[in-house]
């Protein structure tokens, strides 16, 4: 039996290319991804939620601050062109959820991409330098990562008031500690490969060595965590909105209307369901496709 | 073990001078005083107001003041309810928040480990596809939209539970806001869960168990569960820390006196002390609950606790 299997495989192996092309980690993985229904369904779905925030805005015949007083928290019709009906003071909800999605998405982008840029040089500064230079930075990140973090960004928002720059940069000034814990331990192990040696002996500058030759290898573990950061950072952002200490009108964002949505959600329980349901969709899309990469990436599941 | 704890509070330390020090002088660079209101006050009175809150002091004495303060425990008075310290505030609030985020961690650790254990028992079943499709959901679904759907359905169409106030904590009127504090904690632990007892029962140790003839109940309760739980005592720390700030969006849904509601009061009033005050406290907290976390953890994982000495 056993020596059977053993030819079977050999013979199989034959039939195999006999030189093995260089394919990246990032290709299998991707292989790997498309073979995952679900993170498939959510990409298609995610795509389309980000082509309808854009475009369906221009379909619609209202504005967001426009007050209609004749339809005041009305349900959901298509005579009177509110595909999601009214909220309490007459403005459309189909408008308002559409541009909330906006917000609430590019907040997530623009925070996800300041958590980006720090994390990662943060994190592989520490990693390739190590020693002292990595324990004090680290331990930084460890004092930073006690901090009652959500509670420091009321704060700010208290004492500056209420900047969606400022929520931007809050926001992506906290969520870069998890990038480059995870950074800073992927380049532990990529800073002892040959090619890093190769570089060093041919007199590459350390700058040149961290930017061109160890993040660009990070790639494939950082973009699982920023599309596991997109739905973190949306979900805080929401968290303040809904506090009512986020985005300000006439802006919107999917928190600042599940907020008015949950005060009014006896007599127009649209007005919470709508913008409820287009959060949950966008996040559970996210956490899907993160999950999905994440497993993909994992050696042990090759 | 005694020098693991020590060393772990002397990492804790620093942590909390930062947020002591961030805390105050956030708040002195903030636009606008204490005592700005609508009418202006006399030289002569706004010299002895700030006389009497030291605000007259240079800055860095200020600060060794308010420091020492705090760690007799006082925050000093809140200004926007004017009979009050914050001292007495956060006693009145921090019971009713400390009962409700308690009961969510204590709802979510159990109900979480057993729905993790029946999917990895039920590895790629149906059974496992369900509760780990519920479980993204649930991680999913932020505790705002489904504490007022809870309300919606539970209290408004069925009228079982009442929407909300605290009612001096009957059993009642914890249902809601502990269940719509912890669903996202149960979806997260359960996720953890049945990835760690996947590869528990993955090992050798429980090959042998069932090579003996153990019954799959057993074996779990026995051998795999203890094993299994260290990803989620780790985990313990950081959900904590979630719970107290869910704790603020729960309470003010469902208009529960505690700490949260003080806060969110506190920001939308620029109540400074209160707001810090609050900061502070909770940063203390949070701190203290990691602590006891990682010395458990080291109590639980004795590899861990060797390395450290």
């Amino acid at each position: 039996m056993m020596f059977g299997k053993k030819s079977l495989l050999l013979g199989l192996a034959k039939t195999l290319p006999n030189e093995t092309q260089g394919k990246s980690l990032m290709f299998y993985a991707l292989q790997r991804l498309r073979k995952n229904k679900l993170a498939v369904t959510s990409f298609v779905v995610l795509v389309l939620m980000v082509l309808a925030v854009l475009i369906l805005p221009f379909f619609s015949p209202y504005e967001i601050e426009f007050i209609d007083w004749e339809y005041m928290s009305i349900p959901p019709n298509s005579e009177t062109q509110h595909y999601f009906g009214t909220d309490a003071l007459g403005r459309d909800l189909f408008a308002r959820t559409l541009h909330g999605g906006r917000i609430s998405l590019l907040v997530g982008i623009v925070a996800t991409a300041v958590s980006l840029i720090i994390g990662v040089t943060y994190g592989a500064i520490a990693g390739y330098f190590g020693g002292k230079v990595d324990s004090v930075m680290m331990r930084i990140v460890d004092i930073l990562y006690a901090l009652p973090f959500m509670f420091l960004v009321i704060m700010l928002m208290v004492v500056f008031g209420r900047n969606i720059f400022l929520i931007f940069a809050a926001i992506g000034g906290y969520i870069w500690l998890d990038m480059a814990r995870i950074v800073r331990g992927q380049t532990l192990t990529l800073k002892n490969k040959e090619f890093i040696e190769s570089a060093v002996a041919i007199g590459a500058s350390t700058p040149a060595i961290i930017f061109r030759h160890i993040i660009p290898n990070l790639l494939g573990i950082v973009v699982v965590y920023v599309t596991l950061t997109v739905p973190q950072v949306i979900l805080v952002e929401s968290f303040l909105s809904f506090l009512g200490l986020g985005v300000q009108e006439p802006y919107t964002s999917w928190g600042a209307l599940v907020n008015e949505g949950a005060q009014d959600m006896e007599i127009a329980p649209w007005s919470l369901i709508f913008p409820a349901s287009f959060l949950a969709v966008t996040l559970f899309c996210f956490n899907f496709i993160g999950d999905g990469l994440r497993d993909a990436l994992d050696p042990r599941e090759r | 073990m005694l020098k693991f704890i020590i060393k772990r509070i002397g990492g804790a330390i620093p942590t909390l001078l930062i947020l002591i020090t961030v805390t105050f002088f956030l708040i002195r660079v903030a636009p606008g005083g204490p005592f700005d209101s609508e009418k202006d006050l006399p030289p002569e009175i706004q010299q002895k107001l700030e006389a009497k809150y030291h605000l007259d002091e240079p800055l860095h004495q200020q600060y060794f003041r308010y420091l020492g303060n705090i760690i007799q425990g006082d925050f000093g008075p809140s200004f926007q309810y004017k009979d009050f310290t914050v001292t007495e505030l956060i006693a009145q609030g921090f019971p009713i928040s400390l009962t409700i985020g308690g009961l969510a961690l204590v709802f979510a650790f159990f109900v979480g480990i057993s729905i993790g254990t029946v999917a990895a028992v039920k590895q790629n079943s149906w059974v496992d596809y369900l509760l780990m499709s519920s479980a993204m959901t649930g991680v999913s679904i932020p505790n705002f939209v489904a504490a007022p759907l809870l309300i919606l359905l539970f209290a408004i169409n069925f009228d079982v539970f009442p929407a909300g106030g605290w009612g001096d904590g009957k059993f009642e009127y914890l249902v809601l806001p502990v269940f719509a504090l912890s669903l996202r904690y149960i979806a997260y632990i359960a996720r953890l869960m049945r990835g760690s007892m996947i590869e528990v029962l993955a090992s050798d140790y429980i090959r042998t168990a069932k090579a003996k003839g153990l019954s799959m109940t057993q074996i779990i309760l026995k051998h795999a569960l203890k094993p299994s739980l260290m990803p989620i005592i780790s985990y313990l720390g950081p959900a904590a820390a979630g719970i107290t700030t869910g704790s603020v969006v729960i309470e003010k849904i469902f208009g529960v006196p505690g700490l949260g509601r003080y806060f969110v009061l506190g920001a939308l009033n620029r109540d400074y002390t209160l707001v810090m005050g609050v900061v502070i406290f909770i940063g203390v907290m949070v701190v203290l609950f990691n602590l006891i976390v990682d010395i458990l953890y080291a109590w639980l994982d004795p590899k861990l606790r060797v390395q450290s000495q």
